[in-house]
């Protein structure tokens, strides 16, 4: 596997579970040495200077786990100081990342008592003392509820300017936070592009939808009359009158234009017309070919 | 050096934080308390008060020591198999500080801990002092064997806990080892007459010994730092072994 992160992007690593999200993000911060291959940080060569590597690197590990006895204020303080910042340089840098990640009203409380929305936190700010260029984020909100997860991606997105590569198995946050989507599947990438790049490989699966009121026989045939329809599969309306009719069409544009005329044309109700745009989800299905 | 004293404080607050020493620091003291008064009454009872080293030091010492051999693997076994249980050690050794520097600390916090018990004894031989004075120079060398055996047996229970995620496991892997090369060196009839020479030249107890009698021979020193350095490096071992075991 080999894929680049450019200074100053974010990244999105996806992949199904155990296709090795943690296993490369392990490598990155050094906890684990490549069987072969280089990996750098920064420049800096993880094997040859692995602590040149982690100062430039912050790390947010998939499972937080955070000292369950001690207060979150002492146990940024006590991270600042592994990470060799000492004096008065550490009160400030804990001030800093505390205003930051939103943590002001639970700095005295132990660790060991905070929701997984502030643990998730805590463990950012960690990732974030010593204002380290690349961060690396391993499914920064996997287990969060909705509101949780809302926060935290806004959080995320005020880290510009940093080196991001994060992980997760929702396409819609890679989509939503990166530019860049590297997807993997057991240990090897499969898809390297933009969120838009992707979108694009996917175009040829859009779908137009209809929802018509009349007889479903005459519509659905005078829907295949209609030039450049490749087929028509009619379902039932899940609430509302009339039905759905789906139509493929490998370019929707001129099906589009002729679509109202023929349906009001043949003296029916046409009730809704949408465009079904494919989700990064069925791509996905299809990068994996699963 | 900064990592090294922002681990060795995070370590003793959760040392002092927590119940466990202030339990085993009580449990410690009322024993070494009752040997203490035991091998003094034996001391004027049956040593007629004459030769306070091989009266009296020589059992305390010896007494002293057995209950340090039980106290150590309940400070040591959360060293590591805690961090590994919780899974912060993943977060450890990702901020940049050498693996030697996280087992120095640890190791430091365990000794200051080691330290603090073994000071707490001193008011028996002060007491005792100001009744009747006697020669202290002796005592020092019985407390400098205690602290050597005591590093060795910390070492020891470090490397343990760094083996394993269960604190108990740990704990109880220390605890084994330490009471069977006691009662190797102390039922020494048991051993096989061809093992005895080995028994004796690698238990811990018989290179004590000296200490308590008042005797400091460097032999004895290095065996014990020598020791100590082993299971250190043997921790550090441990460790890097995440590197290729992919095991957290």
């Amino acid at each position: 596997m080999s894929f680049t992160v450019p200074r100053g992007e974010v990244a999105g690593l996806l992949g199904p579970n155990g296709s090795g999200k943690s296993t490369v993000m392990r490598c990155l911060i050094g906890f684990f040495s490549p069987t072969g291959g280089r990996v750098r940080v920064a420049g800096i060569d993880v094997g040859a200077d692995p602590l040149e590597a982690r100062r430039h690197l912050g790390y947010l590990p998939e499972q937080v786990t955070l000292y369950p006895d001690l207060p979150v204020r002492r146990y940024l303080e006590f991270v600042a100081g592994m990470k060799g910042i000492g004096g008065a340089a550490r009160r400030s840098v804990v001030d800093d990342v505390i205003a930051q990640c939103g943590l002001g009203a639970v700095a005295g409380k132990l660790n060991g008592k905070l929701s997984k929305g502030y643990r998730q936190r805590v463990g950012l700010a960690q990732a974030l003392i010593g204002d380290p260029p690349v961060l690396v984020l391993d499914e920064p909100t996997v287990g969060l509820d909705p509101v949780q997860t809302v926060e935290l991606r806004s959080l995320l997105r005020e880290l510009r300017g940093r080196t991001v590569l994060l992980s997760t198995h929702v396409l819609a946050e890679a989509s939503a936070l990166c530019r860049r989507i590297v997807i993997l599947d057991r240990g090897r990438v499969v898809a390297e592009d933009t969120p838009e790049g992707l979108a694009r490989r996917v175009e040829g699966l859009g779908r137009l939808v209809v929802r018509v009121d009349g007889p479903p026989e005459q519509v659905a045939q005078a829907l295949r009359a209609i030039p450049g329809v490749e087929e028509v599969t009619a379902e039932a309306a899940d609430e509302g009158p009339g039905r759905l009719f789906v139509i493929r069409a490998a370019d929707p544009e001129p099906v589009q234009r002729r679509l109202a005329a023929t349906i009001v044309g043949g003296g029916w109700t046409l009730l809704e017309a949408r465009m079904r745009t494919p989700t990064l989800e069925e791509l996905f299905v299809r990068a994996v070919g699963r | 050096m900064r990592a090294f004293v922002a681990l060795l404080r995070k370590e003793l607050r959760s040392y002092f934080g927590s119940p466990l020493v202030y339990a085993v620091a009580a449990v410690f003291l009322a024993y070494t308390g009752y040997y203490f008064h035991t091998d003094l009454v034996y001391f004027v009872t049956f040593g007629f008060g004459v030769a306070i080293m091989e009266n009296l030091w020589q059992l305390v010492f010896l007494d002293v020591r057995l209950v340090l051999m039980l106290a150590v693997p309940l400070l040591t076994m959360r060293l590591f198999a805690e961090e590994r249980r919780l899974g912060t050690l993943e977060l450890l050794l990702t901020y940049p500080v050498r693996d030697g520097v996280v087992v120095a600390a640890k190791f430091a916090a365990c000794l200051v801990v080691l330290l603090t018990l073994l000071a707490a004894t001193l008011p028996y031989p002060a007491w005792l002092h100001a009744v009747q004075p006697f020669p202290l120079e002796p005592l020092l060398a019985g407390y400098l064997g205690l602290l050597l055996l005591g590093t060795a047996c910390v070492a020891y229970g470090l490397f343990v806990s760094a083996c394993t995620d269960s604190q108990v496991l740990a704990g109880f892997l220390t605890a084994m080892p330490l009471l069977l090369l006691w009662l190797l060196s102390w039922n020494e009839a048991a051993s096989a007459s061809g093992a005895l020479p080995i028994v004796r030249a690698v238990s811990m107890f018989n290179h004590f010994q000296p200490f308590t009698v008042g005797v400091i021979d460097a032999r004895d020193v290095f065996y014990f730092l020598f020791l100590a350095a082993g299971f250190v490096w043997a921790t550090l071992r441990v460790l890097e072994a995440r590197q290729w075991r992919g095991r957290r």
